[in-house]
């Protein structure tokens, strides 16, 4: 993991060349606000609050050059809580929000704090269109399968069948694959991690800031009040090891318990009859066409075939870390550019000669 | 072609045609008439080219030096199946050589491309006007499509008017044999050839036309040479046939206009103008947030083409984003605005209400069109302003200004970024499709007469705690204005958080507290309250009128018509106009109180009549009209006369 991040560093330059440094030295507790967090005890908000917190010195970047803005729900307090730049707005807004100040003002690192309800349903469009817009946002998705605020309603991401308030006799939507869906959406950086894994949580964090253009952060976030131990599979050590699948980018795809060469016994190769992913088990099948997972790859295919792995229903074979981390324009640098080539060509614009025109007549008195 | 009038193929001294004329002469033995204002309506399938003919024909008016106003009328389909009725497309200009206010009740001259144009706009022709139809057109099917069951041009039903059969496309595809092109292609430039007879008709000067044909088929020459041969050809059809036995002369409206230099412009190109004047008068980048709707897209373009004054424009992916967008860039520092038309506005509330929240500038312009719902794309109406006014959850008041011609469009536009930027709210910039696509001469101002609309950003703390300490906070209010500190990220020591959330007063905090919520929602309603606006204007030159008609928006243009035609007759009225319908004139309620009658014409079913009732207890009649088409000056002129006479 350390080389793939020494790998980064030059692109995390290019990424926040425009935002100007801190001036000195920050801690953890120079991004704590004075306001008194609100969420439930035991939330798993609290956990990636203070992964966040804890991560911004290592940025350096000057704070009143950050801005959080959220849409509505229990994430979207967030910005209240960092001693930043906020904006809590309206619900599922808060990435075409983000969009307009991010386009306008390069000098700033804009982050985008929403839930499962905010950004996949009735903001679905907005994040879709920032992905692929590739706007330099870095949006955190705290994906808790249920809504929190509203009490307790399933949402976008929740498993079919689920009973809550609203579906008594189970929920019958199908749910969204958050990460399957921003692949689709020509999303340029794809990550998903969990909440209480604050190890994981800020690596992926540090690779999203280095992201030059939108980067999606999928984290699973436990409600420990409508929805608890949604992630538990993910979090037990022994089930885990079967669960979850570690995604590296530059090593084989392997999971479960240990085999003998180290690594896990199971491994993800190409179903060479259909082109799909499948999971074999290497002690008997060999780990020689085991894939390496390449996020970097300029093709979504794999990183969409690693995406499906995961069953919605129990979380098995859920891919965790970078799926996807490409180099594509971003938006807000083409507008800019796009207004330095407009000087360029017609030089800087003149009020009194555009209001002119072309065709005037002159009426003397 | 020996009279003194050269044809425009001869013409080389740039001269206008016009002048070149002594009114009476009947060179080449034709007669020359002047008049003082002509409307001349071109109508025509909508593949038929009637609004560019409409707007060449202005242009050459517009440089001529006539006062002028216009009328595009176009269906919402871009191409409805030809020669249907739905299908017509319309363009009419009222020209004068005196000040004119609107595009005219009814035409003089109907060109009719079709016989579904002219059975489509027939209704609006005053006996004795003068039809030109393209005979060319006027076969069984064409003619079956819109239910004539025998010609018009032969059965007598056209007897009342001067009737001019042309057979316009034949005689383009023969003037443009030469060319080598389709018999299809040829007949494109049918509408050119009409323009062409119509410009000799009224001697409207030339070059402009050709220079603009040249340059917008520059890559194609072929057709650009075709298009100006065709146009030659129509004025030279004027010039010898037999059946065009006068032309007119209408003078330039030298005493209409005040000294100056002047254009013609279009509402929407005036708006947009006017929000990249607002931009650069307060140093501030221009941002727009917008989706594509009818009649305001139109903005979205031609901002888009001035990168270069660091206007940012951003098409989002819908109304709800392209308000979003530009609340950020609010957020961040920049002049934002949002352009659409009454449905998206609809989208946008919550948005709206969450800027009334933030307290940030932001403009909405609200380009207003026929509805409910979808309603009529393409036309007029005055029907957003309790939408504009009312149409948010909570208390959420936003001022609202509202231009009156399609040239005030652009003062309208920088008295709304003055009033957003001044007390950090949202504003609603009403205009409608007939301002829109409306064009009249604009006096070009002066840059250096233009408003400074330059803002001071918080740059440091702005309280001092009981203990000492020195803090921003965000709302703490300017005592004046009631306006909070506009802090932008990047901005040093001034970290704050913003929502929709109620805040505390002062410190900007959550805050569920009651009676705070009760202070805060009286707080912003007296900030929009207590905005300046300068008072409303009585227009009663005799001071004995007892009558008085208010109107707003684009009905300034017939209202003043109808009350000049009601003086006219001796009668006495007072006019006022409202530019800003949130918060109104302090003066209002006493002018209003001070006549009689008060009547309110609108293009809604009595919107403004309604708030003046409420707030200022007046009997206010209120006279309506929603048929997608600006009032006419005759009939509102009887409304008047009535009132008078109650």
């Amino acid at each position: 993991m350390t080389e793939t991040i020494s790998e980064e560093k030059p692109a995390q330059i290019e990424a926040l060349s425009l935002v100007p440094k801190a001036e000195a030295k920050q801690s953890m507790k120079d991004f704590k606000s004075d306001q008194e967090v609100r969420w439930c005890p035991g939330c798993g908000d609290y956990a990636v609050l203070a992964a966040v917190q804890g991560f911004m010195p290592e940025l350096g970047l000057a704070k009143e050059n950050i801005v959080f803005v959220s849409g509505i729900g229990c994430s979207s307090r967030f910005p209240y809580y960092m001693n930043t730049y906020g904006m809590h707005s309206i619900h599922g807004r808060a990435p075409a929000i983000a969009t307009g100040l991010a386009s306008s003002r390069r000098d700033l690192s804009v982050w985008v704090v929403t839930g499962d309800g905010d950004a996949l349903s009735i903001g679905g469009n907005h994040l879709i269109h920032a992905l692929r817009r590739n706007v330099n946002l870095k949006i955190l998705l705290f994906n808790n399968r249920i809504y929190g605020l509203t009490k307790g309603q399933y949402s976008p991401t929740s498993e079919i069948g689920k009973i809550t308030k609203s579906t008594p006799m189970g929920s019958l939507d199908a749910p969204f694959n958050p990460v399957s869906l921003a692949l689709g959406a020509e999303a340029s950086f794809v990550a998903r991690t969990v909440d209480s894994d604050r190890k994981h949580l800020t690596s992926v964090l540090r690779e999203a800031a280095a992201h030059p253009g939108t980067a999606l952060v999928e984290i699973y976030q436990n409600c420990n009040i409508f929805n608890d131990g949604a992630f538990e599979v993910l979090k037990d050590k022994d089930k885990a090891l079967e669960a979850v699948i570690r995604l590296e980018h530059g090593q084989p795809i392997r999971f479960g318990a240990p085999a003998p060469d180290g690594l896990g016994s199971k491994g993800v190769v190409r179903d060479p009859a259909t082109g799909d992913l499948k999971v074999i088990d290497v002690t008997e099948e060999g780990a020689d066409g085991v894939l390496v997972h390449d996020a970097h790859a300029a093709s979504p295919t794999t990183a969409f075939a690693l995406s499906r792995l995961a069953d919605p229903e129990t979380l098995h074979r859920t891919p965790i870390g970078v799926l996807r981390n490409v180099e594509r324009p971003v938006y807000d640098t083409m507008m800019s550019d796009q207004l330095d080539s407009a000087i360029e060509q017609k030089g800087k614009g003149d009020l009194a000669t555009l209001l002119a025109g072309n065709d005037t007549w002159t009426v003397v008195g | 072609m020996t009279s003194q009038v050269s044809s425009p193929a001869e013409k080389t001294d740039g001269a206008l045609v016009g002048e070149q004329r002594t009114p009476g002469d009947g060179g080449g033995g034709k007669e020359v008439r002047r008049l003082d204002r002509v409307i001349i309506r071109f109508a025509g399938d909508s593949g038929d080219g009637m609004q560019l003919t409409g707007d060449r024909f202005t242009s050459e008016t517009a440089s001529f030096g006539n006062d002028l106003s216009t009328l595009p009328n176009f269906p919402a389909e871009i191409r409805a199946p030809a020669g249907t009725l739905p299908g017509v497309s319309s363009f009419q200009l009222h020209f004068a050589d005196h000040d004119i206010l609107t595009p005219g009740d009814a035409p003089n001259v109907l060109v009719a491309m079709n016989p579904a144009a002219l059975k489509a706009n027939i209704g609006d022709v005053p006996r004795g006007a003068e039809i030109i139809v393209n005979t060319d057109e006027f076969t069984k099917r064409p003619m079956a499509k819109v239910g004539y069951a025998t010609s018009p041009l032969e059965d007598g039903s056209l007897e009342a008017y001067n009737v001019h059969p042309v057979p316009l496309t034949t005689l383009t595809i023969e003037a443009l044999k030469e060319f080598g092109l389709s018999r299809k292609e040829a007949e494109r430039s049918k509408n050119m050839f009409a323009l062409g007879l119509l410009s000799w008709m009224y001697h409207r000067p030339t070059e402009g036309t050709e220079k603009f044909l040249r340059s917008k088929f520059a890559k194609k020459p072929d057709i650009a040479e075709a298009n100006v041969t065709a146009f030659r050809a129509g004025w030279n059809f004027g010039e010898t046939t037999e059946d065009f036995a006068t032309s007119y002369e209408v003078a330039p409206a030298t005493k209409a206009f005040p000294t100056g230099t002047y254009r013609n412009i279009s509402g929407n190109l005036a708006l947009s103008y006017g929000l990249v004047a607002a931009s650069q008068q307060a140093d501030l980048p221009l941002y727009l947030g917008s989706y594509p709707i009818t009649p305001a897209s139109d903005i979205l373009h031609e901002l888009s083409k001035h990168k270069n004054f660091g206007v940012r424009t951003f098409q989002a992916e819908d109304e709800i984003a392209g308000i979003g967008a530009a609340l950020g860039a609010a957020f961040g520092g920049s002049l934002a605005v949002t352009t659409t038309s009454g449905p998206g506005v609809a989208l946008k509330s919550e948005t709206i209400g969450l800027a009334v929240s933030l307290e940030l500038p932001l403009l909405i312009v609200d380009i207003q069109r026929g509805g409910p719902s979808t309603g009529l794309p393409t036309k007029t109406e005055q029907a957003d302003l309790l939408q504009a006014m009312y149409g948010r959850n909570g208390e959420a008041p936003v001022p609202i200004v509202a231009p009156k011609t399609p040239a005030d469009c652009f003062d309208a536009a920088l008295d709304a970024a003055r009033i957003a930027l001044t007390y950090r709210t949202p504003v609603f910039l009403l205009s409608d499709g007939y301002l829109a696509n409306g064009s009249e001469p604009w006096r070009i101002p002066d840059v250096d007469e233009l408003p400074d609309l330059r803002v001071q950003f918080a740059s440091g703390p702005n309280h001092q705690l009981a203990d000492g300490t020195e803090v921003f906070w965000p709302y703490k209010r300017d005592e004046q204005t009631l306006a909070r500190p506009w802090a932008v990220p990047g901005t040093p020591g001034l970290e704050h958080r913003i929502g929709g959330i109620e805040k505390q007063d002062g410190t900007g905090n959550i805050s569920y507290d009651p009676a705070n919520h009760d202070f805060m929602v009286r707080t912003r309603q007296a900030k929009v309250d207590g905005i300046e606006v300068p008072d409303v204007e009585v227009d009663d030159p005799s001071g004995q009128a007892r009558t008085l008609v208010v109107g707003w928006g684009s009905t300034y243009g017939p209202i003043t018509a109808a009350v000049r035609r009601v003086r006219g007759a001796g009668a006495h009225i007072a006019q006022a106009h409202l530019r800003h319908l949130n918060p109104f004139p302090r003066n209002l309620g006493e002018v209003l109180r001070r006549y009689d009658n008060v009547v309110v014409p609108e293009m809604n079913l009595g919107q403004l009549s309604t708030l003046l009732r409420a707030k200022y207890l007046v009997d206010a009649r209120s006279h309506t009209q929603v048929s997608g088409m600006p009032f006419k000056a005759e009939q509102l002129a009887e409304v008047f006369k009535e009132a008078i006479n109650d």
